[in-house]
């Protein structure tokens, strides 16, 4: 027999990435809820951490939010949930946070418990497999579907979890979770789903809760909330004293950082959001209802990232002040390019300008043509395959702005100022590489799910 | 037309990434009635916002507006995957400034013939009534 109703904390959206707010998950955990669910990962970070498997959050600060979660829930005895660890949900980031959950239990001599973990990393050979079988592997957003070429340029490939290797877990009966890469509403999602709940409801309080106080006013991030799933409705509640969960909140919350805000996709289905209706239940709680989950036809897909490296990289700082220096910035920069050229002819390298004052922020997309500031700062980000070519591309790049060979330039000495003489190492530069979907048999077949006994 | 910024009007205007292959815009109102007097100002549309951003229609893979939150929004596709070399904006939230500065007309058909009557016939010094005076003062006023 299903319980009446089942209450999921959500202490981060995106959990180590900045530090969760310790007074609201204090109160939300005083309620006791039934499941302490996270998500550790985001693509927003741009693709060089999965290529080069490394964490953009300091590893201080994910231990810190898992070490709350792990106490709270600890202390009941009720189910921890991460997925996405350590920002990628790479192989190596969920090693990590096993470890880390291994070093709290020590540090708080914690009672034995259960802890599954699960791999989200896809082998490319899998991928070949699958191009060389003319299985389609559908591109997202406008791709194409993937080439044995793109494959090829990809470092590392995660498979984006849905529900199952969650359920999963739950089956076998764990007290901690830690997961490859997942979908961030599949984690919450699962939760209730394993516990009775319809998938209409389980789904739609994953998409609620998954940016935590997001979905809550006034904008303050890292603060806690609470769903309630019953067999009718969700229900979204804000933990924080000075937060409330408004229909505006959470209706607005529906269309963050999505395309449009009536679809979600899972591996294994959608959640139709288009006649969600949303009511203030209590001051602090939002009620929904209305939302239905769609499941697919067909084969499960199961999204793919995959992340490629571009090159080694320098960044180069250049100041602009002669007003007619400014004017003629285009030009400046032509010559620069060409010099580079001169030099690097038939050798690989990519070079770019970012010019602050101009258009540094939006690209073309900038619709101020003019330039409107006394002074401009050049970004020089040049890129090859090695790091002394790298770095003599942006050197060049860089110091040629100094000698640009204007005809009316008064200054002589030098038309560019220099914070510093040379140029600095940056981090390699990746690019996603893959956006796409495989069909798969088997919901699992991505995933390997492995158990330990902790403390 | 008596006009008001954008920015005036809306709670929120933002630009996040939508995964790694495009960037979206909410326009998100506090009242009903500004997000009416937007929808109905036909200010903001596909073909208004490609325009504002110099990119072609089909770049613009979503337009909607989302009554349930009084929200305007629209999705378009980047032309490299974020993060990607060259990048200005790994997250994509600083593209939405040029739309703070759209001018929305605030007054309806109606009431824009009568009010943009008086203030007219105030300019040329026309005689008017009294009462028509004060509201025009004060409506001065508040602004």
């Amino acid at each position: 027999m299903s319980k009446p109703y089942l209450r999921i904390l959500c202490p981060n959206g995106h959990l180590g990435f900045a530090p969760t707010k310790e007074e609201s998950f204090w109160i939300g955990a005083k309620t006791k809820p039934d499941y302490y669910c996270c998500d550790s990962g985001s693509d927003d970070i741009g693709p060089g951490p999965l290529g080069s498997d490394t964490s953009v959050s300091p590893y201080e600060w994910e231990k810190h939010d898992l070490e709350l979660m792990l106490l709270a829930a600890r202390e009941q005895g009720v189910p921890m949930m991460i997925g996405s660890s350590g920002d990628t949900g790479t192989n190596s980031r969920v090693d990590m946070y096993v470890e880390m959950i291994r070093d709290l239990s020590r540090k708080h001599g914690l009672s034995p418990f259960k802890l599954v973990y699960f791999y989200s990393e896809v082998d490319k050979e899998y991928l070949r497999k699958k191009i060389r079988q003319n299985i389609a592997i559908e591109g997202l957003d406008g791709r194409k579907n993937l080439t044995l070429e793109e494959l090829e340029k990809t470092e590392r490939i995660v498979a984006v979890a849905g529900v199952h290797p969650f359920i999963k877990a739950l089956e076998m009966k764990a007290d901690v979770i830690i997961g490859g890469r997942s979908s961030d509403a599949a984690i919450f999602a699962a939760a209730a789903i394993h516990e009775g709940f319809p998938e209409n409801h389980a789904y739609y309080l994953g998409k609620v809760l998954e940016c935590a106080s997001f979905c809550a006013e006034p904008y303050m991030a890292k603060e806690t909330v609470i769903g309630t799933i019953t067999h009718e409705d969700v229900k979204v509640t804000a933990m924080h004293p000075d937060q409330r969960c408004t229909v505006a909140s959470v209706a607005g919350h529906a269309m963050y950082e999505r395309s449009n805000p009536f679809f979600e996709y899972f591996a294994g289905g959608a959640l139709d959001m288009t006649h969600c209706k949303y009511e203030q239940f209590n001051k602090k709680t939002t009620r929904i209802t209305g939302h239905v989950f769609v499941p697919i036809q067909g084969k499960t897909k199961v999204k793919l990232e995959g992340s490629g490296k571009m090159g080694e990289r320098y960044i180069g700082i250049v100041g602009i002040r002669d007003p007619y220096s400014v004017r003629n910035i285009d030009k400046m920069i032509d010559w620069a390019r060409s010099q580079v050229e001169e030099r690097l002819s038939g050798k690989e390298y990519q070079l770019y300008y970012h010019i602050y004052g101009k258009n540094g922020v939006m690209g073309d997309l900038e619709p101020v043509k003019e330039i409107r500031s006394h002074e401009l700062c050049i970004v020089v980000e040049g890129m090859a395959p090695t790091r002394e070519v790298a770095e003599e591309v942006t050197l060049i790049g860089s110091r040629q702005i100094f000698y640009a060979r204007l005809p009316e330039v008064k200054g002589t000495a030098g038309t560019a100022a220099f914070p510093i003489d040379g140029v600095l190492p940056a981090p390699a530069g990746y690019e996603w590489t893959m956006n796409h979907v495989v069909p798969v048999d088997d919901p699992m077949e991505l995933f390997s799910v492995f158990e330990t006994t902790v403390g | 037309m008596k006009t008001k910024r954008l920015v005036e009007l809306a709670k929120t205007i933002r630009s996040k990434n939508a995964g790694t292959d495009k960037i979206t815009f909410d326009i998100i109102f506090r009242e009903k009635k500004n997000y009416e007097l937007i929808k109905k100002s036909k200010v903001l549309t596909k073909q208004s916002m490609a325009k504002l951003f110099s990119i072609p229609k089909e770049r613009i893979s979503d337009f909607v507006e989302f009554d349930p939150a009084y929200a305007v929004k629209f999705t378009i596709r980047r032309t490299h995957p974020s993060g990607s070399p060259g990048e200005t904006d790994v997250f994509g939230c600083q593209q939405y400034p040029p739309l703070l500065d759209l001018e929305i007309p605030v007054e309806t058909k109606g009431s824009s013939t009568a009010r943009g009557g008086k203030r007219s016939s105030h300019r040329v010094g026309r005689l008017r009534s009294p009462t028509s005076r004060t509201t025009l003062s004060k409506r001065r006023k508040r602004r």
